[in-house]
């Protein structure tokens, strides 16, 4: 069986005054039907992009997406509005994602009315269902957004991304807005949701965590590219590239007695306009050496384990 | 510890006072303070935990902001009792605090020394020179080289802007700090980077510290003690090191079971149900009775005692200490 869905050296670039402004380049990756595919990366690393441009909110500068095996980089419309109909975005924000001048049901309502086909009664019906599905009680049908909590508002994100019973969602950090008792509610949700209905996820964060618990597959991102790439378990386990290991260790653990040490990277990420073409990483890694200055390609080190940096099998001992 | 207390909050209750309604914001809330001692109080969105801090710098919003009830004792004086002139003194000087956001924190059209330099002047007689030189100083120990001193916030990083932040509020090296979420707005290897300079500074200026945030893992890494805050009560008070490894009350359990976690494998988190309280009509009993997995009849009716489980380890909860039963 093909992949959902395929991406080949996919790239996006953006033209600023200064030059162009490389937020995805040349990304590859294959994801299964039914698997999460966790991306994670700091602000400005172009995980956002990635999952916009896969779902063409944004054009791709280049490269090719195939979904169902089908190539569909450059969509007619006709091909578009039958896409947008199987790939779903959740966004990040739930207070300004959804219009404040629509109600919990005209919110989730409005896809299915688009789609055309249904008569009313059938659209006030799914409507019921899918706020059922996300855990909305039905005595929110008239309530305005700003009258509920973040987490609810992030159901009706859901829903309304449910709504045309989609394969594939692209969750762009749907949890970060979220105080933890309440993240740790929608990500069961989400989870929930996967098993019923055999989604796939694209599930894009900066949080490691979080994407620990819910993928399958990782891949880390600096400045638009995949450094690192593996399943989930392996990357925790044998983490490899010096960036990730230093994100790693710098999520604070919540735990009084951690002995676990803190890679210190120095400065901040670089600025992604007209990058040079070696290593993108190279100024803050504390392994830098001269061949770092040439490319470096994403090479399997491991079985199924992914590593775009020339000194990984000497750093590692592999 | 051993050392001096610095700042006690005692039976404090703050109340907003909206058109229809009263906010409960923080409900006979007891803190202390000591010399050199970081406390992080934790707790989720609308906790109250902002409201603390601005209560003890004495910038509620006002008027909707009331103090209804309580004192705050920094260094033997009630603050609450002082009037604007000697507050004015106070903030800045030897309370200062650091907000969450750097991006809005900084004067846009002002050049960031001149902000720090700012704070040195109103506090300090020294003339502007001297100030800018201490200015420079402050930069330089909070890793930002001193030839910056002339440029704008908008010249900055997320990262290096709330260092200029935290230069703004140690210039004059406060006895106390108020950090609210210092480091929430930074990624996280900015925010490791940034913890780690605040863990060096508080060694080295012997500043005490309350931390405010929400993220348990800060807690943890630069900390001593941990106060856990929810619907504007400290539901759990105590050492890192006691409530981490023995948390007591079944809200700070919930906290622990939402989060996931990078060294065991849990394949379901265990959510807290429901969702905090409405603060205008808080129920009558426990305030978590509600979403409480262990409530009974009397967590309805009457307001749980506060309990030591054990040495400087308090819960208020009616089933603390009584694990078996």
């Amino acid at each position: 069986m093909p992949a959902l869905l395929e991406v080949k050296d996919l790239k996006k670039y953006f033209k600023t005054s200064n030059g162009f402004l490389h937020a995805v380049d040349g990304v590859n990756f294959t994801l299964d039907e039914g698997k999460t595919l966790g991306v994670v990366g700091e602000s400005g690393c172009g995980k956002s992009t990635l999952g916009r441009t896969i779902l063409h909110l944004i054009d791709s500068t280049g490269g090719k997406i195939y979904f169902e095996g089908k190539d569909v980089t450059d969509p007619s419309r006709r091909q578009l509005s039958e896409l947008r109909r199987k790939m779903q975005i959740i966004f990040q924000d739930p207070f300004s994602s959804i219009n404040p001048r629509m109600s919990v049901s005209e919110t989730i309502m409005e896809p299915l009315q688009l789609r055309g086909g249904l008569r009313k009664q059938e659209i006030v019906e799914r409507t019921k269902e899918l706020m059922a599905t996300v855990g909305l009680a039905e005595r929110f049908w008239r309530t305005y957004p700003h009258e509920l909590d973040g987490g609810r508002r992030q159901r009706i994100g859901i829903a309304r991304a449910l709504a045309l019973n989609p394969k594939f969602i692209v969750c762009d950090e749907p949890v970060s807005a979220l105080d933890v008792s309440i993240q740790a509610q929608i990500l069961n949700l989400m989870l929930d949701l996967q098993e019923q209905r055999g989604l796939t996820y694209m599930f894009v964060t900066h949080d490691l965590s979080v994407v620990k618990y819910i993928s399958d597959d990782i891949l880390v991102m600096y400045l638009g590219q995949v450094v690192e790439k593996a399943e989930s378990d392996e990357l925790f386990r044998m983490t490899l590239h010096p960036y990730s290991k230093a994100l790693l260790s710098a999520i604070p653990e919540p735990n009084p007695h951690s002995q676990r040490k803190l890679i210190s990277i120095k400065g901040e990420i670089t600025s992604p306009i007209n990058p040079k073409p070696g290593c993108r990483f190279m100024a803050r890694c504390p392994y830098v050496a001269d061949r770092c200055k040439e490319p470096q390609i994403l090479e399997e080190v491991m079985p199924n384990h992914f590593v775009a940096c020339c000194r990984c099998r000497e750093i590692n001992d592999i | 510890m051993e050392n001096n207390v610095l700042l006690e909050i005692k039976d404090l209750v703050v109340e907003f006072h909206t058109d229809d309604s009263i906010v409960h914001a923080v409900n006979n809330v007891n803190i202390t303070i000591h010399e050199s001692q970081t406390l992080g109080l934790v707790g989720e969105t609308g906790a109250g935990k902002t409201t603390i801090a601005r209560t003890i710098l004495g910038i509620l919003p006002r008027p909707q902001g009331k103090v209804r009830q309580g004192e705050i004792i920094f260094e033997g004086e009630n603050i609450l009792a002082m009037n604007e002139s000697r507050l004015r003194r106070l903030r800045g000087n030897k309370i200062a605090m650091i907000f969450q956001d750097p991006m809005t924190a900084l004067n846009p059209i002002e050049r960031v020394g001149d902000q720090i330099a700012e704070a040195i002047s109103l506090h300090n007689k020294v003339t502007n020179a001297e100030a800018a030189l201490r200015a420079m100083d402050m930069l330089e120990m909070v890793g930002i080289p001193r030839e910056r001193f002339g440029e704008f916030p908008h010249q900055f990083s997320g990262g290096m802007k709330q260092r200029v932040v935290i230069a703004m509020a140690l210039a004059c090296r406060p006895r106390l700090l108020l950090a609210d979420e210092p480091t929430t707005a930074l990624d996280v290897t900015i925010q490791a980077q940034v913890l780690e300079m605040m863990r060096d500074l508080k060694n080295k200026l012997n500043t005490s510290v309350l931390l405010i945030t929400h993220d348990l893992g800060v807690v943890a890494s630069i900390c001593d003690s941990v106060a856990v805050i929810y619907a504007g009560e400290i539901v759990e008070y105590g050492t890192v090191f006691h409530v981490y490894d023995n948390p007591g009350h079944p809200y700070t359990r919930g906290l622990f079971g939402s989060l996931p976690e990078l060294d065991t494998d849990k394949t379901r988190l265990k959510p807290i149900k429901g969702l905090m309280p409405d603060p205008t009509n808080l129920p009558e009993g426990c305030k978590f009775c509600d979403r409480c997995d262990y409530a009974f009849d009397r967590c309805f009716k009457d307001s749980p005692p506060v309990v030591e489980i054990e040495p400087g380890h308090v819960v208020r909860c009616f089933l603390a200490g009584k694990e078996g039963e």
